[in-house]
C-alpha cells in the first residue's frame, strides 16, 4: 500500500539529552502533493525535517521512500534516495558559480573516474535544470554572491531537483522573500508537483499554507496534533490547533489611551546613493509601517536614518532639533534603536551569553548606565517572556523567537525615542510574534515612535497607524491604517498609480 | 513617478501566473548591473604589475641604468622562481582555509638533505632528490592530518611542525653542509637565451599544472568548496579531509622543490637559508596580494604569480638603487597593506548605488551610470 506514497515515515522519535523533541510521529506524502507542516517553534518541525534529510538519525521509526525502506546517516544518502531539503539557511558557496554549487561533490567527469571535470556538461545540465523550473535569466556561470536571496533559493531548489528528488522539503522558504518573489516560488512548486514531486512545506505564514497545501500536519510540543485536508480547516482552527488556545486577536488592538503626540522623527528630502527624496514624519506614540518590494530601499532608508549610510541630501530632525548622525554610534547616542533584519549576522553575538548580548549596546555607548541596566535586565527579559536556562546561556542555542526578544531587550536598555524595526518578526513563531506586537504597542504607550519595515503585508496592515510604501528607493505614497493588501501591493509594484486597485 | 505606467509585467502579484514569474527575475537581474564591467582582482594585480615595471624602468633609467637588460631580467625571474613555487603551494593551503608557516624550514631542510645526499656527485642525484621530496611530502602529510583530523588550525599546526624542524636544523647543522651535484649546479645556471632561467620554467610548469588541477579536477573544486565553507562542502557530500591534506602535501612538496632550486644556486645546504628568505610571511603576502582571500575559498594561482612578480620587481629596483634595508621592508609592507585595503574596499560595496553621484562611494570611478533616476523597471 505504501507503494502509492512518495514517502512514509512511521513512529519517528527523537530525543536530545533525555528531552523528547519528537514522539512517535507518522507522516505520509503523496506524489504531487504539497504537505504543510506547521507548529510553533520547538514543536518538532525542524527535528522531523532533519531526520528525513539525514542530518539527525532517528532514535526509532522507519522511513520508506517510494516503497523502499531507507535509513540515512548523512544528508547525501537522503538526497540519493530522493529526499532533498532546502534549508532556511542556504548551503551555498558564495564565491563559486551556480553550476559549481549545484554539482558540488558529484561534478561530471570526462573519460571515466579520474578524468577532468566536464565543465561544458555542468553548464548545460544547470541551464536545463533552471529551464525545467521555468526560470529564465540565470546563467550557470554567475557567482552566487551576485544573486539576490530569491535567486539563491532558486539555486538551492535546482540543486534539490538535480538529485531526481521524489520528495523536497522546504523550511520557511518564503522567510526572506518579498511578496512578488513568493509568486515565483509558487510557480516553481507547481511545476515540481506536476512532475509528481511531493513537497513538505514548513512555514509560519498561514496564508501560504492554505494557498499551497492540500494536506496539513500540525505539531505541538513534539506531538502529532492532527493531519487534515486543508479544505477542512480554517485559519482560526489551525491557529487553535497549533497553540492549543484560540488566538482571537492576532494583532493586539490599538490601545485607546494612547494619543499620538508631536512629531518625533522627521525626514526632509533625504537622499543618498540608495534612497532619494524621502520626506516623512513619525509622531510620538505612532507606528508607521514601511512597505515595498524587496530591494525597494526600505532597509537602506532605516540604515540611513540610523547612520549606517550618510545622508547626502536633505535633513533629518528629532523632536524638532536637527539630527546629524554619521555612524551607528551617533545614532544610538541620539537614542535611536535599530532592530536589523538579520539578527544572526547583525543583531547578536551568537556565541556570547544572553546577558552580554542584551547589555551589548549599553556597554558600548553608555558605559555608565551599564550597572543600572544590568540590574533591570532579568526583569526586562522575563517581561519579554524569554525562555532560557539562565542568563549565561549562549544565544545561538535559543529559538528564533527568543533570540529576537534578546535583540529587543538589547535596544530597550537605551530607552529609545525612535525604534527602527526591520522585519521584526521574521522567522519567529506565532507566540513570539504576538509578544513582539504587544511590545510595539507598549512602546507607543510610552511615546516612542516606531518605524517598521515588513514584507508581511498582514503585519504592516494590522500594526501600522499609517503605511508608507517605497518603490525604487523613493516613497511611492501613503496609505491609511487598514488599507487592503491589494492597495499596498499595487502601490509597491507601481501597477496602478491612480484610481483604485482591484 | 520614476516608473511610467509601462510595466505590463507587474500587474498585481496576486494573479499567480507562472509566465510572469521568470519575467520578474529577469527584470531584477537587469536592475543589477553590479560590477559586470569592474576589473576582477587578477586583472587589477597585473595592471599594478605593469605600473610597477614601468615605474621601475623609469627609476633605473634615472640612475643611468637599464632595467630591461638581459642580466637584470634573468635576475628578476630567478628571484621569482623560489618564492613563486612556495607561494603556489601557499595559495592552495590558503584556498582550503589553512595556512603554512613551516615553509622556510622545509626549504632549509630540503637544501641540507639534498646536499648531504649528493655529496657533490652526479650519481647520487636521483636518490637525493627522491629523499628530499619524500621527506617534504611527509612533513606536509603530518600537517594535513593535524589540520583535517585533529582540527588543529593550520596556523598552529604548521607553526608547531615548523618549530620542530627548525629545532632539528639548529641542533644538527652548524653552517653549510654537503655539496650540490655538478649537474644540479649546471641546471641552476642554465636557461633559454640567457633571459629565462630554467628555474623560472619550473615555476611556470608548476603554476600551469596547479591551475589545471584547480579548474578541472574534483580535488580543485573541492579545495575551493572546503575553504569557502567547510560545512556546506560536508553537507554536499564532499570528504573534507582530502582537499586539506592534499593542499598541505602539495605545499610542502613545492617547498622541497624550491629548496632544490636554491641548492642549485648556492651549491651547499644551508640551515638558515629558508628563514633568511622569510618565505613564510612573504609567500602569504604574495598570495594575498594576488587576490586570494586569506579566509579561503576564493583566489587563483595566476594572481599569486602576479603578486610574486610585483615583489620581485620591487626588490630588484630597490637593489639597483641601493635603497637601505629598512626602506625596502617599509615599501614591501606598504604594498601589502595598500593592496589588501583596496580589496577590502572593493568587497564592501555589495549594493550598487541607485542614485546619482555621491560622496559616499569609496572609488571615484562611476561603475554604473545611472545619472539620476533608476531605469531598472524598463520592461525587457
Amino acid at each position: 500500500m505504501s507503494d502509492t506514497h512518495a514517502l512514509v515515515a512511521t513512529g519517528m522519535t527523537k530525543s536530545f539529552f533525555g528531552n523528547t523533541v519528537l514522539a512517535d510521529l507518522d507522516l505520509a506524502l503523496d506524489p504531487g502533493e504539497v504537505h504543510g507542516l506547521v507548529g510553533e517553534n520547538g514543536a518538532g518541525k525542524s527535528t522531523l525535517m532533519k531526520m528525513l534529510a539525514g542530518v539527525y538519525t532517528p532514535d526509532s521509526g522507519t522511513i520508506v521512500v517510494a516503497g523502499q525502506e531507507v535509513s540515512f546517516s548523512h544528508p547525501v544518502q537522503a538526497q540519493r534516495a530522493g529526499v532533498s531539503t532546502v534549508f532556511q539557511e542556504f548551503n551555498l558557496l558564495l564565491e563559486r558559480t551556480i553550476a559549481e554549487n549545484i554539482w558540488l561533490g558529484r561534478e561530471p567527469r570526462r573519460f571515466g573516474a579520474f578524468g577532468p571535470i566536464d565543465t561544458a556538461r555542468m553548464r548545460r545540465d544547470t541551464e536545463e535544470l533552471l529551464e525545467g523550473l521555468g526560470v529564465a535569466g540565470l546563467k550557470a556561470g554567475t557567482l552566487v554572491r551576485n544573486l539576490s536571496v530569491a535567486e539563491q533559493q532558486i539555486v538551492e531548489i535546482a540543486k534539490a531537483v538535480s538529485f531526481d528528488a521524489k520528495v523536497i522539503q522546504m523550511d520557511e522558504p518564503t522567510a526572506a522573500l518579498a511578496d512578488h518573489e513568493v509568486e515565483l516560488l509558487y510557480s516553481i512548486i507547481q511545476r515540481l508537483t506536476e512532475r509528481g514531486v511531493a513537497i513538505l512545506y514548513v512555514s509560519h505564514r498561514l496564508k501560504e499554507i492554505f494557498e499551497l497545501c492540500q494536506t496539513i500536519t500540525i505539531l505541538k510540543d513534539g506531538q502529532h496534533v492532527a493531519t487534515r485536508p486543508a479544505a477542512d480547516l480554517t485559519e482560526g482552527e489551525l491557529v487553535r490547533l497549533m497553540v492549543g488556545r484560540p488566538l482571537t486577536q492576532y494583532f493586539p488592538d490599538k490601545p485607546v489611551d494612547v494619543a499620538v503626540g508631536d512629531v518625533r522623527l522627521s525626514l526632509e528630502g533625504v537622499g543618498n546613493a540608495y534612497v532619494d527624496d524621502v520626506s516623512l514624519e513619525v509622531r510620538a506614540g505612532e507606528i508607521v509601517g514601511l512597505a515595498g518590494l524587496q530591494g525597494s530601499g526600505r532597509t537602506e532608508l532605516l540604515e540611513t536614518v540610523f547612520g549606517v549610510h550618510p545622508v547626502a541630501r536633505g535633513s533629518v530632525s528629532l523632536d524638532g532639533a536637527p539630527l546629524q548622525v554619521s555612524s551607528p554610534r551617533q545614532g544610538v547616542r541620539a537614542r535611536l534603536a535599530f532592530i536589523t533584519e538579520d539578527r544572526k549576522a547583525k543583531g547578536l553575538a551568537l556565541n556570547q551569553s544572553i546577558l552580554d548580548n542584551s547589555l551589548g549596546v549599553v556597554r558600548a555607548v553608555f558605559p555608565r548606565r551599564t550597572a543600572a541596566a544590568r540590574r533591570e535586565m532579568p526583569g526586562v527579559l522575563s517581561n519579554l517572556e524569554v525562555s532560557a536556562h539562565s542568563l549565561g546561556q549562549e544565544v545561538q542555542f535559543l529559538s528564533g523567537g527568543n533570540q529576537q526578544k534578546v535583540v529587543l531587550a538589547r535596544w530597550l536598555s537605551i530607552d529609545p525615542l525612535v525604534v527602527l524595526m526591520d522585519e521584526p518578526t521574521r522567522g519567529i513563531d506565532v507566540g513570539a510574534k504576538h509578544r513582539v506586537y504587544e511590545l510595539m504597542r507598549e512602546l507607543t504607550r510610552q511615546g516612542v515612535a516606531v518605524l517598521m519595515v515588513s514584507s508581511e503585508l498582514p503585519e504592516v496592515i494590522g500594526m501600522s497607524d499609517r503605511i508608507l510604501v517605497m518603490r525604487d528607493g523613493t516613497l511611492a505614497g501613503e496609505l491609511p491604517a487598514g488599507a487592503s493588501e491589494e492597495a499596498v501591493l499595487a502601490m509597491a509594484t507601481g501597477a496602478a498609480t491612480e484610481g483604485d486597485a482591484a | 513617478m520614476s516608473t511610467p505606467a509601462s510595466t505590463p509585467a507587474s500587474t498585481p502579484a496576486t494573479t499567480s501566473g507562472s509566465a510572469e514569474a521568470p519575467e520578474s527575475v529577469r527584470r531584477r537581474r537587469a536592475a543589477r548591473p553590479r560590477g559586470a564591467r569592474r576589473l576582477d582582482s587578477t586583472a587589477l594585480i597585473y595592471l599594478v604589475l605593469v605600473g610597477v615595471v614601468v615605474a621601475s624602468a623609469v627609476l633605473t633609467a634615472v640612475e643611468g641604468r637599464n632595467f630591461f637588460t638581459q642580466g637584470n631580467i634573468w635576475a628578476v625571474l630567478t628571484a621569482m622562481s623560489v618564492l613563486g613555487l612556495i607561494a603556489i603551494g601557499q595559495t592552495l593551503v590558503i584556498l582550503v582555509g589553512s595556512l603554512d608557516l613551516s615553509v622556510p624550514y622545509v626549504v632549509s631542510l630540503a637544501t641540507l638533505v639534498a646536499a648531504g645526499g649528493m655529496k657533490g656527485l652526479d650519481s647520487n642525484v636521483p636518490a637525493a632528490v627522491f629523499n628530499t621530496l619524500a621527506l617534504s611530502v611527509l612533513i606536509g602529510l603530518v600537517m594535513g592530518l593535524l589540520v583535517s583530523l585533529l582540527d588543529v588550525h593550520g596556523f598552529i599546526a604548521s607553526l608547531g611542525v615548523g618549530l620542530i624542524v627548525s629545532g632539528y636544523l639548529a641542533t644538527n647543522y652548524q653552517g653549510s653542509h654537503g655539496a650540490a651535484a655538478p649537474d644540479l649546479s649546471l641546471l641552476g645556471r642554465s636557461g633559454i637565451a640567457g633571459i629565462i632561467p630554467t628555474a623560472f620554467i619550473v615555476l611556470l610548469v608548476c603554476a600551469l599544472l596547479v591551475t589545471l588541477v584547480l579548474r578541472y579536477t574534483r580535488l580543485g573544486h573541492h579545495l575551493y568548496a572546503v575553504g569557502g565553507n567547510r560545512e556546506v562542502a560536508r553537507m554536499s557530500g564532499v570528504r573534507t579531509a582530502g582537499p586539506v591534506i592534499a593542499a598541505h602535501v602539495i605545499c610542502s612538496f613545492l617547498a622541497g622543490v624550491a629548496g632544490l632550486l636554491l641548492l642549485s644556486r648556492t651549491g651547499v645546504g644551508l640551515p638558515t637559508i629558508g628563514s633568511q628568505g622569510r618565505y613564510d610571511l612573504l609567500s602569504i603576502a604574495a598570495v594575498v596580494l594576488g587576490g586570494t582571500l586569506l579566509a579561503g575559498g576564493k583566489g587563483s594561482v595566476v594572481g599569486t604569480i602576479g603578486g610574486v612578480a610585483i615583489f620581485a620587481v620591487l626588490d630588484n629596483v630597490m637593489g639597483v638603487m641601493q635603497v637601505n634595508p629598512f626602506l625596502k621592508d617599509f615599501v614591501r609592507g606598504l604594498v601589502i597593506v595598500l593592496a589588501v585595503a583596496v580589496y577590502a574596499r572593493r568587497s564592501v560595496v555589495r549594493r550598487p548605488p541607485r542614485f546619482g553621484p555621491d560622496r559616499v562611494l569609496p572609488l571615484p570611478v562611476p561603475l554604473l551610470a545611472s545619472p539620476s533616476k533608476p531605469t531598472d523597471q524598463d520592461p525587457a
